[in-house]
């Protein structure tokens, strides 16, 4: 495969940035998009020029670092997937392929592809965890009887990795999707709920601190997770907040 | 409670609840309506009632004025800062992919339906208002004895481009309650295993009431 790509240059958080353009040729449908960004950078290291940065860890869609906003959608046309799991089959010879970092005001570009995602540290840190005492006396998890509805709930919403896609592809750039599957795998436990009230509020006002935008239920977000988090999980976020605020 | 209107939450929550009182409203507005067709009469009847009867006109019209005036401040307010939660667009941004045009352009079905509002409160609230409370007639007749509003309704609805401009209106509001219906209740929390029927009824109503206006403004039209 011929590929023309349009990507967006940027030196570092300072630099205005611009989109680039570059040829690849002799890609292999078979490649994940991952490895044709490796084939692009050889190619530029080869000429003496600087590779483009992109963020990549496991490239097997479980880290949640992979990201890239392609051809307008994140993580690319492919549905369930990471941008490591993007296969090139996905795009015809000769295809031109818009490939931009995520954008939203709380996830800084860093340099090129790269963007800044510590906001969602900084939220997991305001109440994403339980409270455990870990000095050898711990009550075996499955000692406590969990409905299975509630269960598979829970797990379903601990899948998320955290990538951001949400972000990106939200008009408003809200969190909320990810701060509400991380409100969710412990609202539906009994282990999440001595710390429930202060969990959904801290987390909540942290998401706001960090300048993301206010949900307006697109589902974007949903239909663009690589790990399929649901709606679900923001309007179960809505009434855990309700509670407790009305809760004081 | 303290600042839950300061929160992202809250500021949703409060956008779902004026949107269900002016969904109420809008259902008893055309239960109303629909009787112009079946029962001048009864409908003379219930506009005199609704005109007169001084907790609707003095407790829930203040109440809904206010609805009004805070869902359409709220969505401007909110559309500002979401924009400003990204400062640099996409070059390329496929949102059709990923969601309706009508979630996508609420600000945009909401404006043309205030625009709408404004047309309609110069054509019949504005003149109601003006009778009653500035030349002070509260009889709700005409010189012959006769009830007003059926023949003021029938009168205004002669115009084609009036009526044209109506059934635009409610396009555009069919189009705002197709995403806003649901989207109220995810707002407050009610997305889950016991809420499914609600799509397929936020649908219905979001077709059905506007469908229905439009039938009010079209039979009046060519039946007089």
């Amino acid at each position: 495969m011929n590929l023309t790509l349009k990507i967006w240059r940027q030196k570092n958080a300072n630099d205005k940035g611009k989109m680039v353009d570059y040829q690849v040729s002799d890609i292999s449908p078979d490649m994940s998009f991952l490895e044709m960004l490796d084939v692009l950078n050889e190619q530029l290291i080869n000429k003496g020029e600087e590779p483009v940065a992109f963020d990549h860890d496991c490239r097997e869609g479980i880290c949640g670092m992979c990201s890239l906003y392609i051809n307008g959608e994140a993580h690319g046309p492919d549905r369930g997937v990471t941008t490591c799991q993007l296969h090139m089959r996905m795009f015809k010879d000769g295809d031109t392929i818009f490939i931009e970092p995520f954008r939203a005001k709380a996830f800084p570009v860093i340099k090129d592809l790269v963007v800044d995602r510590s906001a969602f540290d900084r939220i997991q840190h305001a109440g994403g965890f339980i409270s455990v005492n870990t000095s050898g006396n711990t009550i075996d998890a499955n000692a406590i009887p969990v409905n299975k509805h509630d269960a598979d709930d829970a797990f379903s919403a601990a899948t998320c990795i955290g990538c951001g896609a949400c972000v990106a592809s939200c008009k408003n750039s809200s969190a909320m999707l990810f701060v509400g599957a991380k409100v969710s795998q412990f609202a539906l436990l009994p282990q999440g709920q001595v710390e429930a009230t202060d969990r959904v509020m801290n987390m909540v006002k942290q998401m706001d601190e960090e300048g993301f935008g206010n949900c307006t239920n697109t589902g974007a977000c949903e239909v663009e997770c690589p790990k399929g988090i649901s709606l679900e999980n923001i309007a179960r976020m809505n009434s855990e907040y309700l509670k407790a605020s009305l809760k004081g | 409670m303290s600042g839950i209107l300061n929160s992202s939450i809250g500021r949703k929550v409060a956008m779902a609840l004026s949107a269900f009182f002016l969904m109420i409203f809008i259902l008893q507005h055309f239960a109303i309506n629909i009787l112009s067709v079946f029962s001048p009469d009864t409908f003379n009847e219930v506009s005199h009632f609704m005109g007169t009867f001084w907790l609707i006109q003095f407790v829930l019209q203040p109440v809904l004025i206010f609805g009004v005036v805070f869902h359409f401040i709220m969505g401007f307010v909110l559309e500002i800062k979401n924009k400003k939660a990204r400062q640099i667009s996409y070059a390329k941004n496929n949102g059709s992919a990923n969601s309706t045009w009508m979630s996508r352009n609420m600000i945009w079905s909401g404006g043309f339906i205030l625009v709408f509002l404004i047309i309609h409160f110069i054509d019949f609230w504005f003149p109601e208002i003006n009778t009653k409370y500035i030349v002070g007639d509260m009889s709700g007749t005409l010189p012959n004895g006769e009830f007003r509003y059926y023949e003021e309704l029938v009168h205004k609805f002669e115009p084609i481009w009036r009526v044209a401009l109506y059934c635009l209106g409610f396009v555009f509001l069919a189009l705002h309650l197709l995403h806003g219906f649901n989207s109220a209740f995810q707002s407050v929390g009610a997305n889950n295993k016991y809420t499914k029927g609600l799509k397929g009824f936020g649908k219905a109503y979001a077709i059905l009431i506007p469908l229905g206006f439009i039938f009010i403004a079209l039979f009046h039209h060519f039946n007089h």
